[in-house]
């Protein structure tokens, strides 16, 4: 059997403190020509796809703008179909919210970009939001929490039967959604685009099972990545599809260096200048709900215990349900690691899934993890913008094809030829 | 002797339904990037101030004219970029951050053309409200703009500081809430989107009956239909008048007039073609001939310019870039452009202050 191979994409940066923008080699992340060069790089890296997060409104924490992560984000579709000016194979994926958005605009702008590229369109949808996001929108947050998975499926269906409809007209109705017509544009290149999805509550998995082509997961350790695999392949039978019908895909970052030491060195000094002074009190004022400025990073954590019922940053999403056992959980770490500071304790748990070594150990740690199946690949998140892939490109990318497990030129022009993706029913 | 502005509109393979049996190839083609790109790069020659991308919900639109604009921007430079975008079933603040994104990837070359939809049948497509009269339509297109104007500006230039010692990536005080609440919708902003690089996109607004007041208004351009170059002068009075009243300087707003062409270097060839092609009535001035006719019209300076709206394509854009464009030149009807301008500095248009802080 040929061995299973690696899939790649490329996270341009949105809004995040993954992003060091303190460093000098940090370019714009909403300039243009960051958007060429790091899509003209994934290219050469053969990767499956670019990625745009999405985020509606500017986060806030207490009452203010969040002024310390990198911010500002070019429209995605309008970005994307530019991209597909410069590129000719790179897939181009977008983050659309379901719930801020009517089908017959959003199918319209999706088959427009899968013409325009050739068949290289993703939509990543997304349920996120709520009336906080929805301020900046006509129908404002009217949409329970509980309803977002409908109206997202809802979305899908009437989108997809507008994609496929090839001149038929359209009645559909749902709770959400009537949308009656003929749609003027023809099924795009790749029938209709590629469909990602990144929820994890069980219903987000569930509908990821039923319909996403590749799951953009946060599952990072290999046990965590292996028991996400599982559980998501599994629900795929109940709906009629095969396991490989899905790529799945965790967010990871990496770094680099000539030895396994300055590897290891340029990580800690990546993760420092990631977490600074200011950004760890920001992430301990979100688990306490209190305003912590009056607080020494470098010193321990606070003694007062969180309030449980405050909510101080808005327009985030929310991992955490729970502030008063993260503080317990915290503060047992912290005294267990021989008693970290604030900023180190951050450091620590903010940490995701990361690849630390030799260009040759990166791809050996990355080959492993796939081929244990704890993910089909990876969604790159690098810490530079624009050129935060140059050296994976140029370095680990060889000794991925070396091993086997990495492609030495695209097979296909469509996003879905990449994916290994048949065409849409 | 003023110069003349010149714009151009392209919509399948022409604004004549027939257009497409000329084309010599299928229809499939109107979905293709290449289609596009040999056709902005033909009105590029032309020395177009902008090319107009019509755009609506209604049948026969095709691909969306943003995206299309967007396709074109990085490999088509110098020309500006004007895509029709609805505002009667869309959200505000996404068509901002849009049409400022088509700046960004423009390099400044951007503008839009709102117009509204009228009919039962796009409010179908949607569910979500009814069809409306045109003076509701344009009372909510009003609104679209501000809001979109006032999200433009809500993040001030400068506003990305990257200072370490504080931390901060973005100075806050130079983000705006945009607090816009009307008839229609309110929206809270910022806008997620930077200022773009001509902080207000080119807005080009069609003369309607129910649009004159929101032209006046807002308008940087206002495209008109006109059977003859008289009439067209009076609708240039009108409109400028009404942009007076409003407050703002007439000389600020260019007038430009719909002028359908099919040109041949052979007048009557250019003739024989529309006989080919048959019967359509004109909707505005019609110039059927030779490159010369259409000098003539645009010699006139009945009014500030005009969008040549080929009948078929890319016959009329051809003659437009080969043999128009040069004798527009030597005519000392147009001066030849700069590429690196920006749409705005094309019309003679100042980088506008920031509504929240005047600079
Ligand atoms: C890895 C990952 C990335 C996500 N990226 C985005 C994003 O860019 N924009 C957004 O609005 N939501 C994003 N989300 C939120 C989810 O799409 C989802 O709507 C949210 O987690 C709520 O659904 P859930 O309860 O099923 O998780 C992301 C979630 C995950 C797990």
């Amino acid at each position: 059997m040929p061995k299973k191979q690696i899939h790649l994409a490329a996270h341009f940066p949105g809004v995040n403190n993954t992003t060091v923008w303190s460093d000098p080699e940090s370019g714009s992340q909403t300039d243009f020509a960051s958007f060429v060069a790091f899509a003209q790089n994934a290219e050469r890296g053969l990767f499956d796809f670019l990625f745009l997060a999405e985020g509606l409104r500017l986060r806030e924490h207490q009452g203010r703008i969040h002024d310390l992560d990198v911010v500002g984000r070019p429209d995605t579709f309008t970005v994307l179909n530019a991209i597909a000016a410069v590129t000719t194979h790179l897939g181009l994926g977008g983050t659309i919210n379901t719930t801020f958005n009517e089908p017959w605009e959003l199918a319209k702008q999706f088959a427009s970009l899968d013409h325009l590229s050739g068949g290289r369109a993703a939509w990543n949808l997304v349920t996120s939001s709520d009336a906080f996001t929805g301020e900046n929108f006509r129908r404002g947050g009217f949409l329970d929490p509980a309803q977002r998975y409908d109206r997202a499926q809802q979305m899908l269906d009437a989108a997809r039967e507008l994609w496929l409809a090839d001149g038929r007209p359209v009645d559909h109705h749902s709770d959400q959604f009537d949308v009656v017509g003929t749609f003027p544009i023809p099924p795009t290149p790749q029938g209709h685009p590629v469909l990602i999805q990144s929820g994890d509550s069980d219903q987000g998995r569930e509908f990821g099972a039923k319909t996403a082509d590749a799951i953009f997961s946060r599952h990072g350790s290999v046990e965590a990545g292996q028991e996400f695999y599982r559980d998501l392949k599994g629900r795929m039978a109940k709906y009629g599809r095969e396991q490989s019908e899905i790529t799945i895909l965790p967010a990871t970052t990496f770094a680099l260096g000539d030895t396994p030491e300055e590897a290891a060195e340029n990580g800690h000094r990546i993760r420092t200048a990631q977490v600074s002074p200011q950004t760890a009190i920001a992430f301990l004022e979100q688990v306490w709900g209190r305003d912590l400025s009056a607080y020494d990073p470098d010193g321990p954590l606070p003694d007062i215990d969180p309030d449980p019922g405050a909510q101080i940053t808005r327009g985030r999403v929310r991992h955490e349900k729970d502030p008063l056992a993260v503080a317990q959980r915290w503060r047992e770490l912290a005294e267990a690691k021989g008693g970290l500071s604030i900023r180190e304790l951050i450091i620590e748990t903010t940490a995701r899934q990361s690849f630390v070594g030799t260009p040759k150990e990166v791809a050996r740690q990355m080959d492993d993890y796939v081929q244990a199946d704890a993910s089909d690949g990876f969604i790159l998140v690098p810490h530079l913008t624009p050129g935060g892939l140059d050296e994976f490109v140029e370095k680990v990318v060889p000794e991925l094809q070396d091993l086997g497990s990495y492609r030495t030129g695209y097979t296909g022009p469509t996003l879905r030829d990449h994916l290994g993706l048949r065409e849409p029913a | 002797m003023r110069t003349a502005h010149l714009a151009v509109e392209v919509s399948g393979f022409g604004r004549h339904p027939e257009a497409w049996r000329q084309a010599g190839v299928p229809r499939e083609a109107l979905l293709t990037p290449a289609h596009h790109i040999a056709t902005a790069q033909l009105a590029a020659q032309s020395g177009a101030d902008f090319l107009a991308l019509p755009d609506s919900f209604g049948p026969g639109s095709g691909l969306d004219a943003v995206a299309i604009a967007a396709r074109v921007a990085p490999v088509v430079p110098g020309i500006g970029l004007v895509p029709t975008v609805t505002t009667t079933h869309t959200e505000p603040f996404h068509t901002s951050k849009a049409i400022a994104t088509l700046d960004l990837v423009s390099s400044g070359r951007a503008g839009w053309e709102p117009a509204v939809s009228r009919t039962a049948q796009e409010a179908a497509q949607f569910g979500r409200k009814p069809a409306a009269e045109p003076a509701e339509l344009w009372r909510e297109a009003a609104e679209t703009i501000e809001v979109v104007v006032a999200l433009w500006d809500s993040w001030e230039d400068g506003a990305v500081i990257r200072d370490v010692a504080t931390g901060r990536y973005v100075d806050r005080e130079k983000l705006h809430y945009v607090d816009f609440t009307g008839e229609f919708f309110s929206v809270k902003g910022p806008s997620i989107t930077p200022r773009s690089p001509q902080a207000h996109p080119l807005t080009v607004l069609r003369e309607e009956p129910d649009s004159l007041a929101v032209a006046a208004r807002w308008a940087d351009v206002v495209r008109i239909e006109a059977p003859d170059p008289a009439a067209a002068h009076a609708a240039r009075e009108r409109i400028r008048a009404a942009v007076a009243d409003a407050g703002r300087d007439p000389d600020t707003v260019a007038v430009l007039l719909d002028v359908e062409i099919l040109l041949a270097a052979d007048p009557n060839a250019a003739r024989r073609e529309l006989d080919e092609l048959g019967e359509l009535a004109p909707r505005t001035l019609r110039v059927v001939g030779g490159p010369d006719a259409l000098v003539e019209v645009i010699a006139e300076q009945a009014v500030d310019g005009v969008t040549a709206i080929p009948l078929t394509l890319p016959g009329g854009l051809r003659v437009l870039a080969d043999e128009v464009a040069p004798r527009l030149l030597a005519a000392g009807l147009r001066t030849p452009a700069d590429p690196a301008a920006t749409l705005r500095e094309r019309f003679g248009l100042p980088r506008p202050a920031n509504a929240f802080t005047g600079v």
